[in-house]
Protein backbone atom coordinates (compact mmCIF):
# COMPACT_ATOMS: atom_id res chain seq x y z
CA UNK A 1 0.00 0.00 0.00
CA UNK A 2 1.16 3.51 -0.83
CA UNK A 3 0.15 6.21 1.61
CA UNK A 4 0.27 9.96 0.99
CA UNK A 5 0.30 11.62 4.39
CA UNK A 6 -0.37 15.37 4.08
CA UNK A 7 2.08 15.70 1.20
CA UNK A 8 2.89 19.13 -0.22
CA UNK A 9 5.30 19.96 -3.02
CA UNK A 10 6.44 23.53 -3.50
CA UNK A 11 8.91 24.07 -6.34
CA UNK A 12 11.85 26.46 -6.02
CA UNK A 13 9.94 29.14 -7.97
CA UNK A 14 7.09 29.01 -5.44
CA UNK A 15 4.66 26.93 -7.55
CA UNK A 16 2.60 24.71 -5.30
CA UNK A 17 2.20 21.60 -7.45
CA UNK A 18 0.69 19.36 -4.77
CA UNK A 19 -1.18 20.75 -1.79
CA UNK A 20 -1.65 18.75 1.39
CA UNK A 21 -2.50 15.49 -0.37
CA UNK A 22 -3.59 12.57 1.77
CA UNK A 23 -4.73 9.32 0.21
CA UNK A 24 -4.02 5.64 0.03
CA UNK A 25 -3.34 3.47 -3.00
CA UNK A 26 -4.31 -0.01 -1.77
CA UNK A 27 -2.18 -3.07 -2.48
CA UNK A 28 -3.16 -5.00 -5.60
CA UNK A 29 -5.42 -2.24 -6.95
CA UNK A 30 -5.22 0.35 -9.69
CA UNK A 31 -5.45 3.87 -8.27
CA UNK A 32 -5.83 6.51 -10.96
CA UNK A 33 -4.80 10.15 -10.57
CA UNK A 34 -6.84 12.17 -13.02
CA UNK A 35 -7.18 15.88 -13.57
CA UNK A 36 -6.47 18.71 -15.99
CA UNK A 37 -2.95 19.45 -17.21
CA UNK A 38 -0.76 21.03 -14.53
CA UNK A 39 -2.76 19.78 -11.56
CA UNK A 40 0.24 17.97 -10.09
CA UNK A 41 -0.28 14.39 -11.29
CA UNK A 42 3.28 13.83 -12.50
CA UNK A 43 4.69 15.54 -9.43
CA UNK A 44 2.61 13.29 -7.14
CA UNK A 45 3.72 10.18 -9.00
CA UNK A 46 7.39 11.12 -8.96
CA UNK A 47 7.36 11.75 -5.26
CA UNK A 48 6.61 8.06 -4.77
CA UNK A 49 9.91 6.94 -6.29
CA UNK A 50 11.72 10.08 -5.11
CA UNK A 51 12.47 11.49 -8.53
CA UNK A 52 11.02 14.51 -6.74
CA UNK A 53 11.20 14.92 -2.99
CA UNK A 54 8.17 16.16 -1.07
CA UNK A 55 8.48 19.55 0.63
CA UNK A 56 6.18 18.58 3.47
CA UNK A 57 4.46 15.42 4.62
CA UNK A 58 5.42 11.81 4.11
CA UNK A 59 4.89 9.06 1.57
CA UNK A 60 4.87 5.55 2.96
CA UNK A 61 5.44 2.33 1.06
CA UNK A 62 3.86 -0.47 3.09
CA UNK A 63 4.35 1.71 6.14
CA UNK A 64 7.99 2.70 5.49
CA UNK A 65 8.70 6.33 4.63
CA UNK A 66 10.28 6.46 1.14
CA UNK A 67 12.54 9.25 2.39
CA UNK A 68 14.43 6.61 4.37
CA UNK A 69 15.21 4.46 1.34
CA UNK A 70 18.22 5.08 -0.93
CA UNK A 71 16.71 6.30 -4.25
CA UNK A 72 18.37 3.79 -6.65
CA UNK A 73 17.38 0.90 -4.38
CA UNK A 74 13.84 2.24 -3.97
CA UNK A 75 13.42 2.73 -7.73
CA UNK A 76 14.62 -0.75 -8.67
CA UNK A 77 11.64 -2.06 -6.73
CA UNK A 78 9.13 0.21 -8.49
CA UNK A 79 8.24 -0.18 -12.17
CA UNK A 80 7.85 3.07 -14.08
CA UNK A 81 6.19 3.62 -17.46
CA UNK A 82 5.96 6.99 -19.23
CA UNK A 83 4.24 8.45 -22.25
CA UNK A 84 7.16 8.29 -24.72
CA UNK A 85 8.13 4.85 -23.37
CA UNK A 86 11.64 6.20 -22.66
CA UNK A 87 13.31 3.17 -24.23
CA UNK A 88 17.10 3.29 -24.62
CA UNK A 89 17.66 3.90 -28.34
CA UNK A 90 21.11 2.26 -28.31
CA UNK A 91 19.95 -1.03 -26.81
CA UNK A 92 18.09 -3.89 -28.39
CA UNK A 93 14.56 -4.47 -27.12
CA UNK A 94 15.59 -7.53 -25.12
CA UNK A 95 18.35 -5.55 -23.38
CA UNK A 96 15.95 -2.69 -22.73
CA UNK A 97 13.58 -5.06 -20.97
CA UNK A 98 16.44 -6.71 -19.06
CA UNK A 99 17.66 -3.36 -17.68
CA UNK A 100 16.43 -3.55 -14.11
CA UNK A 101 17.28 -7.25 -13.60
CA UNK A 102 20.82 -6.42 -14.75
CA UNK A 103 20.96 -3.45 -12.36
CA UNK A 104 19.91 -5.86 -9.63
CA UNK A 105 22.85 -8.08 -10.51
CA UNK A 106 21.11 -10.99 -12.23
CA UNK A 107 23.33 -12.87 -14.63
CA UNK A 108 22.97 -11.95 -18.29
CA UNK A 109 21.43 -15.19 -19.47
CA UNK A 110 18.78 -15.21 -16.78
CA UNK A 111 17.95 -11.53 -17.35
CA UNK A 112 17.60 -12.06 -21.10
CA UNK A 113 15.37 -15.11 -20.80
CA UNK A 114 13.21 -13.25 -18.32
CA UNK A 115 13.01 -10.40 -20.85
CA UNK A 116 11.89 -12.77 -23.61
CA UNK A 117 9.23 -14.21 -21.34
CA UNK A 118 7.92 -10.71 -20.61
CA UNK A 119 7.80 -9.70 -24.26
CA UNK A 120 5.47 -12.61 -24.83
CA UNK A 121 3.48 -11.70 -21.78
CA UNK A 122 2.72 -8.19 -23.07
CA UNK A 123 1.69 -9.58 -26.44
CA UNK A 124 4.85 -9.09 -28.49
CA UNK A 125 6.67 -11.58 -30.69
CA UNK A 126 9.88 -12.49 -28.79
CA UNK A 127 11.71 -12.24 -32.14
CA UNK A 128 11.28 -8.47 -31.71
CA UNK A 129 13.82 -8.70 -28.92
CA UNK A 130 16.62 -8.38 -31.44
CA UNK A 131 15.33 -5.11 -32.87
CA UNK A 132 16.12 -1.57 -31.81
CA UNK A 133 13.38 0.66 -30.36
CA UNK A 134 13.01 2.92 -33.43
CA UNK A 135 12.07 -0.16 -35.46
CA UNK A 136 8.86 -0.54 -33.42
CA UNK A 137 5.55 1.31 -33.67
CA UNK A 138 4.46 3.60 -30.87
CA UNK A 139 2.07 0.99 -29.49
CA UNK A 140 4.74 -1.71 -29.58
CA UNK A 141 7.22 0.58 -27.83
CA UNK A 142 4.65 1.20 -25.14
CA UNK A 143 4.25 -2.56 -24.63
CA UNK A 144 8.02 -2.86 -24.32
CA UNK A 145 7.88 -0.05 -21.76
CA UNK A 146 5.38 -2.07 -19.73
CA UNK A 147 7.46 -5.25 -20.10
CA UNK A 148 10.55 -3.36 -18.94
CA UNK A 149 8.73 -2.01 -15.90
CA UNK A 150 7.59 -5.52 -14.97
CA UNK A 151 10.93 -7.24 -15.63
CA UNK A 152 12.13 -7.48 -12.04
CA UNK A 153 8.60 -8.26 -10.82
CA UNK A 154 8.24 -5.13 -8.69
CA UNK A 155 5.19 -5.03 -6.40
CA UNK A 156 4.48 -1.42 -7.39
CA UNK A 157 3.98 0.08 -10.85
CA UNK A 158 3.84 3.80 -11.60
CA UNK A 159 2.40 4.80 -14.97
CA UNK A 160 2.44 8.41 -16.21
CA UNK A 161 0.02 8.86 -19.13
CA UNK A 162 1.49 5.73 -20.71
CA UNK A 163 -1.11 5.43 -23.45
CA UNK A 164 -1.71 9.10 -24.29
CA UNK A 165 0.53 9.25 -27.34
CA UNK A 166 -0.91 6.30 -29.28
CA UNK A 167 -3.98 6.29 -31.53
CA UNK A 168 -7.38 5.45 -30.00
CA UNK A 169 -7.60 1.87 -31.30
CA UNK A 170 -4.13 0.97 -30.04
CA UNK A 171 -4.91 2.77 -26.79
CA UNK A 172 -8.01 0.65 -26.22
CA UNK A 173 -6.07 -2.55 -26.82
CA UNK A 174 -3.26 -1.42 -24.49
CA UNK A 175 -5.83 -0.62 -21.80
CA UNK A 176 -7.46 -4.04 -22.18
CA UNK A 177 -4.04 -5.65 -22.07
CA UNK A 178 -3.20 -3.80 -18.85
CA UNK A 179 -6.43 -4.98 -17.22
CA UNK A 180 -5.72 -8.54 -18.33
CA UNK A 181 -2.17 -8.38 -16.96
CA UNK A 182 -3.36 -6.85 -13.72
CA UNK A 183 -5.89 -9.68 -13.25
CA UNK A 184 -2.93 -12.07 -13.34
CA UNK A 185 -0.32 -10.02 -11.49
CA UNK A 186 -2.21 -7.99 -8.88
CA UNK A 187 0.31 -5.16 -8.73
CA UNK A 188 -0.19 -2.00 -6.75
CA UNK A 189 -0.58 0.43 -9.63
CA UNK A 190 -0.72 4.22 -9.59
CA UNK A 191 -1.85 5.36 -13.02
CA UNK A 192 -1.83 8.99 -14.12
CA UNK A 193 -4.05 10.28 -16.93
CA UNK A 194 -5.89 13.42 -17.99
CA UNK A 195 -8.52 11.29 -19.73
CA UNK A 196 -11.53 10.70 -17.47
CA UNK A 197 -12.77 7.81 -19.62
CA UNK A 198 -9.46 6.04 -19.22
CA UNK A 199 -9.59 6.70 -15.48
CA UNK A 200 -13.06 5.20 -15.22
CA UNK A 201 -12.17 2.21 -17.34
CA UNK A 202 -8.94 1.31 -15.53
CA UNK A 203 -9.34 2.56 -11.98
CA UNK A 204 -10.40 0.55 -8.98
CA UNK A 205 -10.22 3.95 -7.32
CA UNK A 206 -10.03 7.33 -8.99
CA UNK A 207 -8.51 10.42 -7.41
CA UNK A 208 -9.65 13.59 -9.16
CA UNK A 209 -7.14 16.41 -8.68
CA UNK A 210 -7.77 20.06 -9.35
CA UNK A 211 -5.23 22.67 -10.44
CA UNK A 212 -3.22 23.76 -7.44
CA UNK A 213 -2.66 20.14 -6.53
CA UNK A 214 -5.66 19.60 -4.27
CA UNK A 215 -7.69 16.41 -4.10
CA UNK A 216 -11.22 17.04 -5.29
CA UNK A 217 -12.62 13.54 -4.84
CA UNK A 218 -11.42 10.01 -4.26
CA UNK A 219 -13.93 7.31 -5.08
CA UNK A 220 -14.55 4.18 -7.09
CA UNK A 221 -15.63 4.95 -10.67
CA UNK A 222 -19.29 4.15 -10.11
CA UNK A 223 -19.59 6.43 -7.10
CA UNK A 224 -17.67 9.12 -8.92
CA UNK A 225 -20.18 9.09 -11.78
CA UNK A 226 -23.26 8.92 -9.59
CA UNK A 227 -22.15 11.22 -6.78
CA UNK A 228 -19.62 13.80 -7.94
CA UNK A 229 -18.42 15.76 -4.91
CA UNK A 230 -18.74 19.22 -6.45
CA UNK A 231 -19.15 21.25 -9.63
CA UNK A 232 -15.51 20.88 -10.60
CA UNK A 233 -15.74 17.10 -10.56
CA UNK A 234 -19.14 17.17 -12.29
CA UNK A 235 -17.78 19.34 -15.06
CA UNK A 236 -14.64 17.27 -15.39
CA UNK A 237 -16.70 14.11 -15.76
CA UNK A 238 -18.42 15.61 -18.78
CA UNK A 239 -21.96 15.63 -20.12
CA UNK A 240 -22.73 11.99 -20.83
CA UNK A 241 -21.99 10.99 -17.25
CA UNK A 242 -25.37 9.22 -16.99
CA UNK A 243 -24.76 7.08 -20.05
CA UNK A 244 -21.23 6.25 -18.94
CA UNK A 245 -22.49 5.26 -15.51
CA UNK A 246 -24.48 2.52 -17.20
CA UNK A 247 -21.25 0.70 -17.86
CA UNK A 248 -21.22 -0.15 -14.16
CA UNK A 249 -24.81 -1.44 -14.17
CA UNK A 250 -25.06 -5.19 -14.77
CA UNK A 251 -27.45 -6.96 -17.13
CA UNK A 252 -28.01 -10.04 -14.96
CA UNK A 253 -31.47 -8.91 -13.91
CA UNK A 254 -32.62 -7.87 -17.37
CA UNK A 255 -35.92 -9.55 -18.32
CA UNK A 256 -35.58 -11.48 -21.59
CA UNK A 257 -38.39 -12.61 -23.91
CA UNK A 258 -37.95 -15.87 -25.76
CA UNK A 259 -41.19 -15.69 -27.75
CA UNK A 260 -39.94 -13.17 -30.33
CA UNK A 261 -37.72 -15.51 -32.35
CA UNK A 262 -38.77 -17.17 -35.59
CA UNK A 263 -37.00 -19.56 -38.00
CA UNK A 264 -35.05 -17.97 -40.87
CA UNK A 265 -37.73 -18.98 -43.40
CA UNK A 266 -40.45 -16.96 -41.62
CA UNK A 267 -43.07 -15.55 -43.99
CA UNK A 268 -45.37 -13.47 -41.80
CA UNK A 269 -48.27 -13.98 -39.48
CA UNK A 270 -46.97 -12.62 -36.18
CA UNK A 271 -48.95 -10.06 -34.16
CA UNK A 272 -45.65 -8.44 -33.03
CA UNK A 273 -44.31 -5.49 -35.07
CA UNK A 274 -40.81 -7.06 -35.21
CA UNK A 275 -39.57 -10.65 -34.82
CA UNK A 276 -35.99 -11.95 -34.76
CA UNK A 277 -35.08 -14.46 -37.48
CA UNK A 278 -32.73 -17.14 -36.13
CA UNK A 279 -30.70 -19.60 -38.22
CA UNK A 280 -30.90 -23.39 -37.81
CA UNK A 281 -27.87 -23.36 -35.47
CA UNK A 282 -29.46 -20.74 -33.23
CA UNK A 283 -27.56 -17.63 -34.37
CA UNK A 284 -29.31 -14.30 -35.07
CA UNK A 285 -29.98 -13.43 -38.73
CA UNK A 286 -31.89 -10.14 -38.51
CA UNK A 287 -35.12 -8.42 -37.57
CA UNK A 288 -38.16 -9.08 -39.75
CA UNK A 289 -41.48 -7.26 -39.79
CA UNK A 290 -44.23 -9.23 -38.10
CA UNK A 291 -46.17 -9.30 -41.40
CA UNK A 292 -43.20 -10.98 -43.10
CA UNK A 293 -42.43 -8.16 -45.55
CA UNK A 294 -38.91 -6.94 -46.49
CA UNK A 295 -35.34 -8.06 -45.94
CA UNK A 296 -33.79 -8.89 -42.52
CA UNK A 297 -32.77 -5.65 -40.78
CA UNK A 298 -29.61 -5.09 -38.65
CA UNK A 299 -29.45 -6.18 -35.03
CA UNK A 300 -27.18 -5.60 -32.02
CA UNK A 301 -26.16 -8.18 -29.42
CA UNK A 302 -24.97 -8.23 -25.83
CA UNK A 303 -23.94 -10.96 -23.39
CA UNK A 304 -26.24 -10.93 -20.34
CA UNK A 305 -24.27 -11.00 -17.11
CA UNK A 306 -20.96 -10.14 -18.76
CA UNK A 307 -21.78 -6.96 -20.68
CA UNK A 308 -23.03 -3.79 -19.01
CA UNK A 309 -26.33 -1.98 -19.45
CA UNK A 310 -24.44 0.44 -21.64
CA UNK A 311 -23.72 -2.37 -24.12
CA UNK A 312 -27.31 -3.61 -23.97
CA UNK A 313 -28.63 -0.13 -24.65
CA UNK A 314 -26.17 0.28 -27.48
CA UNK A 315 -27.33 -3.02 -28.97
CA UNK A 316 -30.95 -1.89 -28.79
CA UNK A 317 -30.18 1.40 -30.53
CA UNK A 318 -28.55 -0.47 -33.43
CA UNK A 319 -31.76 -2.19 -34.52
CA UNK A 320 -35.01 -0.82 -35.94
CA UNK A 321 -37.01 -2.85 -33.42
CA UNK A 322 -35.39 -1.05 -30.47
CA UNK A 323 -34.70 -4.43 -28.87
CA UNK A 324 -31.33 -5.87 -27.87
CA UNK A 325 -30.48 -9.46 -28.75
CA UNK A 326 -29.06 -11.46 -25.84
CA UNK A 327 -26.55 -14.09 -26.94
CA UNK A 328 -24.71 -16.75 -24.98
CA UNK A 329 -21.00 -17.49 -24.97
CA UNK A 330 -21.53 -19.72 -28.02
CA UNK A 331 -23.09 -16.86 -29.99
CA UNK A 332 -26.54 -18.42 -29.93
CA UNK A 333 -29.63 -16.35 -29.18
CA UNK A 334 -30.65 -16.55 -25.54
CA UNK A 335 -33.56 -14.15 -25.77
CA UNK A 336 -34.53 -10.57 -26.53
CA UNK A 337 -34.49 -7.57 -24.22
CA UNK A 338 -37.39 -5.37 -25.31
CA UNK A 339 -37.68 -1.61 -24.84
CA UNK A 340 -39.96 -2.23 -21.90
CA UNK A 341 -37.43 -4.54 -20.24
CA UNK A 342 -34.62 -2.03 -20.81
CA UNK A 343 -36.83 0.73 -19.48
CA UNK A 344 -37.49 -1.18 -16.26
CA UNK A 345 -33.78 -1.87 -15.78
CA UNK A 346 -32.90 1.78 -16.43
CA UNK A 347 -35.49 2.97 -13.93
CA UNK A 348 -33.98 0.62 -11.39
CA UNK A 349 -30.47 1.88 -12.15
CA UNK A 350 -31.63 5.46 -11.73
CA UNK A 351 -32.99 4.61 -8.31
CA UNK A 352 -29.98 2.71 -7.06
CA UNK B 1 67.96 18.36 -42.01
CA UNK B 2 67.59 17.12 -45.58
CA UNK B 3 68.64 20.24 -47.42
CA UNK B 4 72.09 19.07 -48.55
CA UNK B 5 70.59 15.87 -49.90
CA UNK B 6 67.94 17.74 -51.82
CA UNK B 7 70.32 20.30 -53.33
CA UNK B 8 72.58 17.49 -54.39
CA UNK B 9 69.68 15.75 -56.10
CA UNK B 10 68.80 18.83 -58.05
CA UNK B 11 72.41 19.47 -58.94
CA UNK B 12 72.44 15.98 -60.45
CA UNK B 13 69.63 16.99 -62.80
CA UNK B 14 65.88 16.50 -62.29
CA UNK B 15 65.08 12.84 -61.58
CA UNK B 16 61.67 11.33 -62.28
CA UNK B 17 59.06 11.23 -59.51
CA UNK B 18 59.55 7.53 -58.82
CA UNK B 19 63.29 7.83 -58.88
CA UNK B 20 63.05 10.66 -56.37
CA UNK B 21 60.78 8.69 -54.08
CA UNK B 22 62.99 5.61 -54.25
CA UNK B 23 66.05 7.62 -53.40
CA UNK B 24 64.49 9.57 -50.57
CA UNK B 25 62.11 7.05 -49.01
CA UNK B 26 64.49 5.69 -46.43
CA UNK B 27 67.90 7.31 -46.40
CA UNK B 28 68.45 6.33 -42.80
CA UNK B 29 68.91 10.02 -42.10
CA UNK B 30 66.70 12.72 -40.65
CA UNK B 31 64.43 14.15 -43.34
CA UNK B 32 63.74 10.98 -45.34
CA UNK B 33 60.15 10.61 -46.49
CA UNK B 34 59.66 7.73 -44.05
CA UNK B 35 61.03 9.86 -41.24
CA UNK B 36 58.75 12.79 -42.11
CA UNK B 37 55.76 10.46 -42.33
CA UNK B 38 56.51 9.15 -38.83
CA UNK B 39 56.82 12.72 -37.48
CA UNK B 40 53.58 13.65 -39.19
CA UNK B 41 51.74 10.74 -37.61
CA UNK B 42 53.00 11.57 -34.14
CA UNK B 43 52.22 15.27 -34.42
CA UNK B 44 48.68 14.64 -35.68
CA UNK B 45 47.70 11.61 -33.59
CA UNK B 46 48.85 12.98 -30.24
CA UNK B 47 46.57 16.06 -30.50
CA UNK B 48 43.62 13.91 -31.63
CA UNK B 49 43.95 11.52 -28.69
CA UNK B 50 44.91 14.18 -26.16
CA UNK B 51 42.10 16.40 -27.44
CA UNK B 52 39.54 13.66 -26.90
CA UNK B 53 40.91 12.71 -23.48
CA UNK B 54 40.74 16.34 -22.34
CA UNK B 55 37.47 17.28 -24.07
CA UNK B 56 35.55 14.41 -22.40
CA UNK B 57 35.88 15.59 -18.79
CA UNK B 58 35.55 19.23 -19.86
CA UNK B 59 32.41 18.37 -21.82
CA UNK B 60 30.95 16.32 -18.98
CA UNK B 61 31.60 19.17 -16.54
CA UNK B 62 30.13 21.72 -18.98
CA UNK B 63 27.02 19.62 -19.48
CA UNK B 64 26.63 19.18 -15.74
CA UNK B 65 27.29 22.83 -14.83
CA UNK B 66 25.99 24.83 -17.78
CA UNK B 67 27.56 28.11 -16.62
CA UNK B 68 30.97 26.52 -17.17
CA UNK B 69 30.34 25.87 -20.84
CA UNK B 70 30.49 29.33 -22.45
CA UNK B 71 33.69 30.52 -20.72
CA UNK B 72 35.46 27.18 -21.34
CA UNK B 73 34.40 26.98 -24.98
CA UNK B 74 35.37 30.67 -25.31
CA UNK B 75 38.95 30.05 -24.22
CA UNK B 76 39.45 27.29 -26.78
CA UNK B 77 37.75 29.26 -29.53
CA UNK B 78 40.04 32.22 -28.94
CA UNK B 79 43.08 29.96 -29.22
CA UNK B 80 41.53 28.48 -32.35
CA UNK B 81 41.13 31.96 -33.80
CA UNK B 82 44.76 33.03 -33.14
CA UNK B 83 47.02 32.82 -36.20
CA UNK B 84 49.48 29.92 -35.92
CA UNK B 85 52.66 31.93 -36.28
CA UNK B 86 52.37 34.09 -33.14
CA UNK B 87 51.22 31.01 -31.22
CA UNK B 88 54.37 29.21 -32.31
CA UNK B 89 56.49 32.23 -31.43
CA UNK B 90 54.96 32.29 -27.97
CA UNK B 91 55.47 28.56 -27.45
CA UNK B 92 58.99 28.43 -28.83
CA UNK B 93 60.18 30.37 -25.80
CA UNK B 94 58.88 27.51 -23.64
CA UNK B 95 59.13 24.34 -25.70
CA UNK B 96 61.68 25.34 -28.31
CA UNK B 97 61.73 24.17 -31.91
CA UNK B 98 60.24 20.81 -30.96
CA UNK B 99 57.23 18.67 -31.92
CA UNK B 100 55.59 19.78 -28.68
CA UNK B 101 55.36 23.29 -30.08
CA UNK B 102 53.16 21.95 -32.87
CA UNK B 103 51.28 19.43 -30.74
CA UNK B 104 50.08 21.94 -28.13
CA UNK B 105 48.14 24.30 -30.44
CA UNK B 106 46.73 21.36 -32.40
CA UNK B 107 45.48 19.87 -29.14
CA UNK B 108 43.74 23.16 -28.36
CA UNK B 109 42.14 23.14 -31.81
CA UNK B 110 40.97 19.57 -31.22
CA UNK B 111 39.40 20.56 -27.91
CA UNK B 112 37.74 23.60 -29.53
CA UNK B 113 35.90 21.19 -31.87
CA UNK B 114 35.39 18.26 -29.50
CA UNK B 115 34.14 20.17 -26.45
CA UNK B 116 30.93 21.31 -28.20
CA UNK B 117 30.65 17.83 -29.72
CA UNK B 118 30.67 16.20 -26.28
CA UNK B 119 28.22 18.78 -24.87
CA UNK B 120 25.89 18.45 -27.89
CA UNK B 121 26.23 14.66 -27.76
CA UNK B 122 25.09 14.60 -24.15
CA UNK B 123 22.39 17.11 -25.07
CA UNK B 124 21.17 14.68 -27.74
CA UNK B 125 20.04 12.27 -25.02
CA UNK B 126 16.24 12.69 -25.02
CA UNK B 127 14.91 13.92 -21.71
CA UNK B 128 12.44 11.03 -21.41
CA UNK B 129 15.29 8.56 -21.86
CA UNK B 130 17.30 10.20 -19.10
CA UNK B 131 14.24 10.33 -16.85
CA UNK B 132 13.42 6.70 -17.38
CA UNK B 133 17.03 5.76 -16.57
CA UNK B 134 16.68 7.65 -13.30
CA UNK B 135 13.34 5.99 -12.61
CA UNK B 136 14.77 2.52 -13.16
CA UNK B 137 17.34 3.05 -10.45
CA UNK B 138 20.56 3.85 -12.31
CA UNK B 139 23.14 5.55 -10.11
CA UNK B 140 24.42 8.79 -11.72
CA UNK B 141 27.76 7.26 -12.75
CA UNK B 142 26.18 4.15 -14.22
CA UNK B 143 23.65 6.26 -16.06
CA UNK B 144 26.46 8.31 -17.58
CA UNK B 145 28.50 5.29 -18.67
CA UNK B 146 25.69 2.98 -19.79
CA UNK B 147 23.12 5.40 -21.14
CA UNK B 148 24.27 8.97 -21.75
CA UNK B 149 27.76 8.45 -23.20
CA UNK B 150 26.71 5.65 -25.59
CA UNK B 151 23.92 7.86 -26.92
CA UNK B 152 26.41 10.74 -27.29
CA UNK B 153 28.86 8.62 -29.31
CA UNK B 154 27.56 9.44 -32.83
CA UNK B 155 27.82 13.20 -32.26
CA UNK B 156 31.26 12.91 -30.63
CA UNK B 157 32.53 10.69 -33.44
CA UNK B 158 31.31 13.18 -36.04
CA UNK B 159 33.42 15.82 -34.26
CA UNK B 160 36.33 13.45 -34.07
CA UNK B 161 36.26 12.93 -37.83
CA UNK B 162 36.57 16.68 -38.38
CA UNK B 163 39.40 16.85 -35.85
CA UNK B 164 41.30 13.92 -37.36
CA UNK B 165 41.27 15.29 -40.89
CA UNK B 166 42.06 18.85 -39.86
CA UNK B 167 44.88 17.81 -37.51
CA UNK B 168 46.53 15.73 -40.21
CA UNK B 169 46.33 18.64 -42.60
CA UNK B 170 47.33 21.33 -40.09
CA UNK B 171 50.56 19.64 -39.00
CA UNK B 172 52.09 20.99 -42.23
CA UNK B 173 51.92 24.49 -40.77
CA UNK B 174 54.64 23.40 -38.36
CA UNK B 175 57.02 23.67 -41.29
CA UNK B 176 57.19 27.36 -40.30
CA UNK B 177 59.33 26.29 -37.39
CA UNK B 178 60.98 23.32 -39.06
CA UNK B 179 58.53 20.77 -37.55
CA UNK B 180 56.00 20.20 -40.30
CA UNK B 181 56.23 16.46 -40.84
CA UNK B 182 55.32 15.89 -44.47
CA UNK B 183 54.77 19.65 -44.70
CA UNK B 184 58.57 19.99 -44.80
CA UNK B 185 58.37 18.70 -48.36
CA UNK B 186 56.47 21.86 -49.36
CA UNK B 187 58.94 24.34 -47.86
CA UNK B 188 61.82 22.64 -49.59
CA UNK B 189 60.00 22.92 -52.88
CA UNK B 190 59.44 26.58 -52.18
CA UNK B 191 63.13 27.10 -51.72
CA UNK B 192 63.93 25.00 -54.84
CA UNK B 193 61.13 24.88 -57.37
CA UNK B 194 60.93 21.12 -57.83
CA UNK B 195 57.70 19.19 -58.16
CA UNK B 196 58.12 15.59 -56.83
CA UNK B 197 58.33 16.48 -53.08
CA UNK B 198 55.16 18.58 -53.37
CA UNK B 199 53.27 15.77 -55.05
CA UNK B 200 54.50 13.19 -52.53
CA UNK B 201 53.61 15.50 -49.64
CA UNK B 202 50.10 16.18 -50.84
CA UNK B 203 49.37 12.56 -51.74
CA UNK B 204 50.64 11.20 -48.43
CA UNK B 205 48.76 13.79 -46.34
CA UNK B 206 45.51 13.15 -48.19
CA UNK B 207 46.06 9.39 -47.90
CA UNK B 208 46.66 9.70 -44.15
CA UNK B 209 43.51 11.75 -43.76
CA UNK B 210 41.46 9.23 -45.74
CA UNK B 211 42.79 6.30 -43.73
CA UNK B 212 42.08 8.05 -40.42
CA UNK B 213 38.58 8.98 -41.55
CA UNK B 214 37.95 5.43 -42.76
CA UNK B 215 39.03 4.00 -39.43
CA UNK B 216 36.67 6.36 -37.61
CA UNK B 217 33.77 5.41 -39.87
CA UNK B 218 34.54 1.78 -39.12
CA UNK B 219 34.61 2.53 -35.39
CA UNK B 220 31.27 4.28 -35.77
CA UNK B 221 29.74 1.22 -37.40
CA UNK B 222 31.04 -1.09 -34.72
CA UNK B 223 30.17 1.17 -31.78
CA UNK B 224 26.74 2.37 -32.91
CA UNK B 225 24.89 -0.32 -34.87
CA UNK B 226 21.65 1.34 -33.78
CA UNK B 227 22.47 4.48 -35.78
CA UNK B 228 23.25 2.56 -38.95
CA UNK B 229 20.06 0.57 -38.58
CA UNK B 230 18.11 3.79 -38.24
CA UNK B 231 19.56 5.24 -41.43
CA UNK B 232 18.79 2.05 -43.33
CA UNK B 233 15.15 2.07 -42.35
N1 LIG C 1 10.55 21.64 -12.00
C1 LIG C 1 9.52 22.48 -11.84
N2 LIG C 1 9.71 23.73 -11.39
C2 LIG C 1 8.68 24.57 -11.21
N3 LIG C 1 7.38 24.27 -11.44
C3 LIG C 1 7.13 23.03 -11.89
C4 LIG C 1 8.17 22.07 -12.12
N4 LIG C 1 7.60 20.93 -12.57
C5 LIG C 1 6.28 21.17 -12.63
N5 LIG C 1 5.99 22.42 -12.22
C6 LIG C 1 4.65 23.01 -12.11
O1 LIG C 1 3.92 22.27 -11.16
C7 LIG C 1 2.59 22.12 -11.58
C8 LIG C 1 2.24 20.64 -11.66
O2 LIG C 1 3.00 20.03 -12.68
P1 LIG C 1 2.84 18.50 -13.05
O3 LIG C 1 2.98 17.68 -11.83
O4 LIG C 1 3.78 18.21 -14.16
O5 LIG C 1 1.34 18.45 -13.58
P2 LIG C 1 0.57 17.37 -14.46
O6 LIG C 1 1.40 16.15 -14.56
O7 LIG C 1 -0.72 17.14 -13.73
O8 LIG C 1 0.30 18.02 -15.79
C9 LIG C 1 2.46 22.84 -12.91
O9 LIG C 1 1.95 24.12 -12.63
C10 LIG C 1 3.86 22.92 -13.40
O10 LIG C 1 4.05 24.06 -14.20
MG1 LIG D 1 2.18 15.16 -16.31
Amino acid sequence: MITFDAVTKRYADGTVAVDNLSLEAPTGEITVFVGPSGCGKTTSLRMINRMIDATEGRILLDGDPVQDIDPPKLRRGIGYVIQQAGLFPHKKIVDNVATVPLLLGWDRGKARSRAMELLERVGLDPAMGERYPFQLSGGQQQRVGVARALAADPPVLLMDEPFSAVDPIVRTSLQDELLRLQAELNKTIVFVTHDIDEAIKLGDRVAVLRVGGRLAQLADPKTLLSEPADDFVREFLGHDRGIRRLQFVGTEGLRLRTDLTVPAGFSGGSPEPWVLAVSDDGRPVGWLRGDGGGEPEPYGTFRPGRDSMRSALDAALLSPSGCAVAVGEDGKVAGVATREALDEALAEAADG
Amino acid sequence: MGEPLLSRLIADGPPSLWEWIARNWDTGRVGSIKDLLGDHLVMSLVPIVAGLVLALPLGLASARWRWLYQPTAGVFNVVYALPSLPVFMLLISVTGLSKTTVIIPLTFYAIAVLLPAVVDGLGSVPDHVRQSAVAMGFTPLRRLVQVELPIAVPVVLAGLRVVAVSSISLVSVGALIGQGGLGMLFTRAYQNPFLPPVIVGIVLIVALALVADGLLVLAQRLLTPWVRARRAS
